[in-house]
């Protein structure tokens, strides 16, 4: 029994290294994802290597970059970052369910994580099941966040600071689509574990959301013993494009433990998103995400840490040229811009009415070669504006990224 | 071959111009924060380590609270500057030079929030009190250097020269970490305090532990003992080992405080400006806020023998029953207090959300309400303010705002 389990790890790990040796052969496929997609399929519609008629398949992406960035004239200099490498690995275990995992490593191993590893189990098209850990579907990119597939070095801030993508939990839920001529409707819904205190009790010194992803814990206990919900419809016109909104809420706080009451009150965080990606004219692409927050700070805490947020981002493509250069029979020019926005605190100061700060405005123009459908070289400028608590004069950072991204 | 000398011409372009196309840095007469010049390189690390530890954010896991009013030094001292209403401190509990007596109800400050589970101080009803908005902290070091000689070279606690103005120091019990310097002089086991609204503080150690047990609640080895909210229990309710903050963090602040360099004064060559100035003496204000001071040797070489312009005496004056709250600490009368560095005046906006809060609670909108609400030994040069001509008004206003 152990020699066969030996024998097969041995077949199964030959097979992977010969994998990107022999990628051009027959017996290994590239799979190319589906050209129309939604957002909610964002985990499935990426490429992959499969091997002969072996029910795996893997692939992943990678994505580097240089930085050089200055605050009010202030500079750290110059580095190198080696921000992702992802690995995916999917199975189809009969025709109906699927294993799907995404391993990720940011800042080389400074922080590995489990994104996605769920099964779905499809009874009607209408009607899947997924359960394992997910992730939450809220707005787009939390789902869609793969770096080949963003012509920008930075993710977006609204996306990473209010909804803390990547964002994903153990949970189950339901998820479907409808289709009707050129219409695509789609559905997710899903009960998975939540946020925790941290969300106000972090260094940040401000409500911060991403604070929870530091707690491992969640992936085997729900900090508040009450489920977070999470729920998104999206439609898609195939010539217009696609139109999402979503929702997720749910208690962040312990109340009981030991079965003594800790705490005297439940209290949640809601978040609400909208999000779209037009087809604008010919070439031009309009991706855009709204999301707003509402978090339940106790009332002797201090109003430094908001009650509400807000915040946008909005990514207009322009394809400039796309024809054969240096031997890349595809290779595409893409000229990008995003303007993005981020309240952290929605509010006024009790002390003398007048509006809290804590609030990020960015600028970000960006030119993107794609040799190839799957890979890009991105070059960015972000102007960023910040403003404290208090609404000083801002801060203002300029930053000069240059990163590459590839799925393998 | 083109296209590959185009994209490496671009690229070479875009690495040569990097620093041209970033924000700049402002110039050092529009900010308050930044190193005194001369330090070497040794001091600079260190000041860079205090400037990390100033603006180090407290959770509840890292020692805020349990009961505290802000969760760092630097979100009352934005850009080392004045601070906001929304960070004004209580204090509460001494009317007069008998002492505090309310330490034992949780005095001598309010801790108005409360990190989750826990509840907010409340004022203790009937307790005196006032409300002190943060100073700014810049050019701290070159009044830390003076000696007690220089402070008590302007005191005329009689008003011997008869000119309405007297200036008293105010003599401080020491907490019990104090160190002496050569240059301080004791009064009965009291020194002179010289930072604070009421010159409550002797030096930046007792300032600096003050502030981080008083408005963070965290403990250090100086003061070990977390802020206590008495209407919930006697004893502090506080999981987090103590001390909260390192001593090398503490002492590290000191030092930066110590070495914040002194505000540039701008627009010197106005003549608006220099006139302004000359009514500003004229009018009598310089005999409280002395323009111009010299420090002896120090132990920060950057510091030593070095003539500067705060525009105060670091002495206490009695200014009326406007600004009396009837609160007080030391041996200061509740209506008297410690003369405002007047130098960076003209930046505060900069740390207090674009408008203007000052005064020792930010009751004053503006510069010119400012000296309006002079009272007592301040009296006089507000009367010379009002009769003077509107043109002068603004002059003296320009010159201010310089600083």
């Amino acid at each position: 029994m152990c020699l066969k389990k030996i024998v097969s790890c041995a077949a199964v790990l030959f097979t992977l290294t010969d994998i990107s040796a022999q990628k051009d052969s027959s017996i290994f496929r590239r799979e190319s994802p589906d050209t129309v997609f939604m957002n909610k399929d964002a985990v499935y519609n990426r490429p992959f290597i499969r091997a002969g008629k072996m029910p795996l398949a893997i692939g992943g992406y990678v994505e580097a970059n240089t930085i050089y960035s200055a605050t009010d004239g202030v500079s750290e200099g110059f580095s190198f970052q080696m921000r992702r490498f992802t690995l995916f690995c999917s199975s189809t275990i009969t025709k109906k369910i699927k294993f799907l995992s995404e391993l990720e490593f940011e800042d080389g191993t400074k922080e590995i994580n489990l994104e996605f590893a769920a099964l779905d189990v499809e009874f009607h098209p209408l009607l899947n099941f997924r359960g394992g850990v997910i992730m939450n579907p809220i707005g787009a990119f939390n789902q869609n966040h793969d770096g080949p597939r963003w012509d920008f070095v930075d993710r977006p801030l609204s996306a990473t600071t209010i909804i803390p993508s990547t964002w994903s939990n153990p949970g189950f839920g339901f998820h479907g689509r409808y289709y009707g001529g050129a219409w695509t409707f789609a559905y997710e819904a899903y009960l998975t574990n939540g946020f925790d205190e941290s969300i106000i009790e972090n260094t940040e010194g401000r409500t911060w959301l991403p604070a929870t992803k530091v707690n491992r814990e969640r992936f085997e206990e729900n900090h508040s013993g009450k489920p977070l919900l999470t729920g998104k419809m999206a439609v898609r016109q195939r010539k217009v494009g696609e139109l999402g909104l979503s929702y997720m809420g749910g208690v962040y706080n312990r109340r009981m433990e030991d079965g003594l009451m800790i705490d005297s009150t439940d209290r949640r965080v809601d978040i609400f998103a909208a999000d779209m990606n037009l087809n604008l004219w010919k070439g031009a692409n309009l991706l855009a995400e709204g999301t707003f927050a509402m978090i339940d700070v106790p009332a002797g805490y201090s109003s430094q840490f908001g009650k509400k947020q807000y915040g946008f981002f909005a990514d207009i493509t322009q394809r400039i040229m796309q024809k054969p250069v240096l031997g890349w029979e595809k290779a595409t020019l893409l000229a990008a811009c995003r303007l993005e926005y981020v309240d952290y605190n929605l509010g006024t100061f009790t002390e003398t009415g007048g509006n809290i700060g804590d609030e990020i405005w960015a600028v970000t123009p960006s030119l993107a070669f794609r040799p190839a459908g799957q890979t890009v070289l991105r070059m960015n400028y972000k102007y960023a504006s910040a403003r404290d608590l208090l609404g000083n004069p801002p801060a203002k950072t300029g930053t000069i990224l240059f990163g590459i991204a590839s799925y393998f | 071959m083109r296209t590959i000398i185009l994209l490496l011409l671009t690229s070479g372009i875009l690495a040569v111009s990097c620093e041209k196309i970033l924000p700049a840095l402002p110039a050092d007469e529009d900010v308050l924060d930044g190193p005194v010049e001369g330090l070497t390189a040794e001091q600079q690390r260190r000041f860079l380590d205090g400037d990390i530890a100033f603006a180090n954010e407290f959770s509840p896991q890292t020692g805020l609270g349990p009961i505290f009013v802000n969760t760092s030094c630097i979100s009352c001292h934005a850009g080392d500057g004045k601070g906001h209403p929304f960070t004004t401190l209580t204090r509460y509990g001494q009317a007069d030079s008998t002492g505090n007596t309310y330490l034992l109800a949780g005095g001598p400050q309010l801790q108005h929030r409360a990190i989750p589970g826990h509840s907010p101080e409340l004022l203790p009803a009937g307790a005196p009190f006032s409300k002190f908005l943060p100073p700014a902290n810049t050019g701290l070091g070159f009044l830390a250097a003076l000696t007690d000689a220089q402070l008590l070279a302007n005191a005329d606690p009689n008003d011997a020269n008869g000119d309405g103005i007297s200036g008293v120091p105010n003599y401080i019990n020491p907490p019990g970490f104090f160190v002496p310097q050569s240059f301080h002089q004791s009064l009965n086991g009291r020194y002179i305090g010289r930072f604070g609204r009421k010159a409550g503080a002797i030096d930046l150690l007792q300032q600096t532990v003050g502030a981080y047990k008083q408005d963070i609640g965290v403990t250090s080895e100086f003061d070990p003992n977390d802020p206590i909210n008495y209407a919930v229990s006697s004893q502090p309710l506080d999981n987090i080992p103590d001390p909260e903050v390192s001593t090398a963090d503490v002492r590290n602040v000191v030092f930066y405080l110590r070495t914040l360099k002194a505000p540039v004064q701008r627009n010197t060559s106005d003549a608006d400006v220099a006139e302004g100035k000359q009514l500003f003496v004229n009018i009598g204000c310089a005999k409280c806020h002395i323009p111009e001071w010299t420090t002896p040797a120090s132990d920060i070489a950057a510091l030593g023998n070095k003539t500067f312009y705060p525009y105060t005496d670091l002495l206490l004056h009695d200014m009326g029953p406007g600004l009396d709250d009837g609160y007080t600490e030391g041996k200061a009368l509740s209506s008297e207090w410690r003369t405002t560095p007047l130098w960076g005046l003209g930046l505060s906006k900069n740390s207090q959300g674009g408008e203007y809060f000052l005064m020792h609670d930010g009751r004053a909108k503006t510069i010119r309400e400012a000296i309006l609400l002079h009272g007592g030994e301040g009296q006089g040069s507000r009367d010379q303010f009002n009769g003077m001509s509107e043109t002068e008004k603004l002059k003296l206003e320009k010159f201010l705002e310089s600083l």
